[in-house]
């Protein structure tokens, strides 16, 4: 096989492993999206402020000192012990669900019944006010999360390509982790909301609200679960991109990127999002080796936001959204 | 007591139809004129401009071009950052090409020239609404930040990719490069603040304010009661690219005097414009100032607070300026979704029966 053929299916493989984090970061956004309709824009920054806590919790370090010792003259840092990543992983995710209590009790209990645009700055604003949270609470310096996944290139993919084409594939062993995990997942998103009763539940409240408050489903708890839920997608997306690339500020970008991943699946399709992640993943990275050399690179910025403006036009609802009925 | 319309008789339809038609409300009007264009000028220092004026004023174009597109046409943009820088790069092309024209003419043009692009940018809108086209606007602001990064004849092949404002005069006096005394910024900010406002004003009570409103409410109703969708709807984005192109040029060429696209109009900047524009209050063009001050002096309030009295790190207090400004949008739009105007409309209510309320 021609090298740039060989080269060009590495680049797709290693489009799609990226799909599946954009995935997984866009599921959050579904998730609240159909539960609630609210437009979630500090999921971006959920998966911060989760890996920022894990990290924190696992290095034992002493939430809030940077400001403690501002106010009160102190040189508090850490614990001094450090926890296994499974019970800092399970303490993370209780960390998430009092935060979906707190957004709950204290945002949109509030601000139910308003319009969609004002919830969506409302969450503009959360995203602000957690990020300040995050870095006040744990320190703003980039921090590395190690949860014990296998990194590095995968030596059995190399050898075995090598040996079939007489080029190896660059595979890092992260990802492939990743998709794993995201696929497992899915699969128990799935299987919880089509087998239990709050599943059940949650689905009910994402057809029609009035219709589920009226047999009697606690549209309340349902926020918080489903907020809960999305904090803990959040957590998972955090620790797959804290594990590549540091935990830091830039980790609440991939909200950014996770947009236009929604628009081409649509804001209300689970499926949407993952195969709408898996093209913009798959597209991105096969246009930048192939037309950004001659663009002078770096178009992994905007491509997918283009490509799903265009793709908008002939298509509004998106991929697998539900077809837009407008009445006066 | 205050706002009283009794004894305040008009005789002629244009008395009728004016702006302010409350006497109290244009004296009002007027002394803030007087006191801007009068009073500020002579007392003005070069941290009152740097800090609070001249980002307060440019802003306020800013929020005013947004708030036309968002508040009164219903198009919400997350691209005004974009479209800013568009504006920048506009003004210093023309500068750079034409040293001898006045500013007073390249600014303008840049706003042209910035609605122009922003109109082709709004060409999505006829097709996707709501959060789809909040997003795709954001197309916008990755793709043309990365076109003025990655073309060289943007930034007319400067070594560092920057670009930097050359010194340029109006009526002789210099109001760009580093030269710039305090007061010129101020001034020819406030000439182009008063000016757009006053369009702004005027456009948004005529018939096409009306139609752009129209839409907003809801565009289907619209469309059958006659008000043409797509006419209203670029006219929109136009006018508003417009004013945010104005905005832009000012921005780079008086207050920043260099300016990286990527740093100076990021995406943080169009959420900063968005930001002012719901605090101050949709659909109000006395909201998008009240918007831009409140955003413009909250930081340096909070700064000058716990940097300057308290003596906290000033990365402490960075974090803690995100918490509290992200707390008060949550809070602003938990207890008033209408924005300060609105605030201010109740409070204006109260005082035309103070201390009289019987």
């Amino acid at each position: 096989m021609p090298d740039q053929l060989l080269f060009a299916m590495e680049v797709m493989l290693n489009g799609l492993m990226a799909g599946v984090l954009y995935a997984l970061v866009a599921l959050g956004f579904v998730l609240i999206f159909k539960a609630s309709g609210i437009f979630n824009y500090a999921q971006g920054v959920m998966a911060l402020f989760s890996a920022l806590t894990l990290v924190g919790i696992m290095d034992g370090q002493i939430p809030f000192s940077h400001l403690i010792n501002a106010i009160f003259g102190t040189d508090l840092h850490h614990f001094g012990w450090h926890v296994p990543a499974v019970v800092a992983i399970f303490l993370t995710v209780i960390v998430m669900a009092v935060f979906a209590w707190l957004v709950q009790k204290f945002i949109f209990r509030h601000l139910v019944n308003q319009e969609p645009i004002l919830l969506f700055m409302a969450t503009i604003g959360l995203a602000y006010f957690l990020e300040g949270v995050g870095d006040l609470m744990w320190g703003s310096d980039i921090k590395k999360l190690d949860v014990g996944l296998p990194q590095g290139i995968n030596e059995w993919i190399d050898i075995t390509t090598f040996e079939a084409f007489g080029y190896g594939f660059f595979i890092d062993n992260l990802d492939i982790s990743a998709t794993i995990v995201a696929i497992i997942l899915v699969a128990g998103l799935i299987a919880f909301s089509q087998y239990t009763k709050q599943g059940r539940a949650l689905r009910a409240v994402a057809d029609d609200h009035q219709a589920a408050l009226s047999v009697g489903i606690s549209l309340n708890f349902i926020w918080i679960l489903v907020w809960s839920i999305a904090g803990f997608v959040a957590l998972v997306a955090g620790i797959m991109w804290g594990a590549k690339s540091g935990v830091q500020f830039s980790l609440s970008l991939i909200a950014l990127k996770a947009l236009p991943v929604l628009m081409l699946g649509g804001f209300t399709s689970i499926p949407g999002a993952i195969v709408g992640g898996l093209i913009i993943g798959v597209g991105e990275k096969l246009f930048e080796f192939l037309i950004g050399p001659m663009v002078g690179g770096a178009t992994e910025n905007w491509f997918a936001y283009v490509l799903a403006l265009l793709f908008l036009v002939f298509r509004p609802q998106g991929l697998f959204g539900e077809k837009i009925i407008e009445r006066v | 007591m205050f706002y009283r319309e009794a004894g305040d008789f008009s005789t002629t339809y244009p008395q009728d139809s004016q702006t302010f038609p409350i006497r109290f409300d244009r004296y009002r009007y007027y002394v803030v004129l007087a006191v801007a264009f009068l009073v500020i000028p002579f007392i003005i220092n070069d941290y009152w401009a740097n800090a609070v004026f001249v980002p307060f004023l440019i802003y306020a174009i800013a929020a005013i071009g947004l708030n036309i597109l968002t508040g009164y046409c219903g198009q919400v943009s997350l691209g005004t950052g974009a479209f800013m820088a568009v504006g920048a790069y506009a003004v210093y092309k023309l500068m750079t090409a034409f040293p001898d024209v006045s500013m007073l003419i390249h600014i303008p043009v840049a706003g042209l020239i910035t609605a122009a692009v922003v109109t082709l940018f709004g060409l999505p809108s006829l097709r996707i609404k709501g959060f789809y086209l909040a997003v795709a606007t954001l197309a916008a602001q990755f793709f043309l930040v990365w076109l003025f990064n990655k073309v060289p004849w943007f930034y007319n092949y400067s070594a560092s990719g920057q670009i930097s404002s050359p010194e340029r005069t109006v009526f002789g006096i210099i109001i760009t490069g580093p030269n710039t005394e305090a007061w010129a910024k101020y001034m020819i900010c406030l000439v182009f603040v008063t000016i757009c406002a006053i369009i702004a004003r005027n456009l948004t009570r005529g018939a096409m304010g009306r139609k752009w409103m129209a839409i907003r409410d809801m565009d289907i109703a619209a469309e059958i009661i006659g008000v043409n969708p797509m006419k209203a709807k670029l006219t929109a984005f136009m006018v508003s690219g417009f004013f945010v192109g104005i905005a832009g040029a000012l921005f780079f060429s008086v207050y920043l005097g260099a300016a990286e696209v990527g740093e100076s109009f990021g995406i943080d900047k169009s959420f900063l414009v968005l930001f002012m524009v719901i605090i101050g209050g949709l659909g109000s063009i006395f909201g998008s100032f009240i918007g831009a001050a409140f955003m413009v002096l909250l930081p340096v309030l909070l700064k000058n607070v716990l940097v300057g009295w308290l003596g906290w790190p000033t990365d402490l207090a960075a974090h803690l300026q995100f918490i509290i400004s992200g707390g008060l949008i949550i809070v602003f739009l938990i207890m008033e979704p209408h924005g300060l105007a609105q605030l201010w409309r109740v409070t204006k209510e109260k005082l035309r029966l103070w201390p009289f309320p019987h």
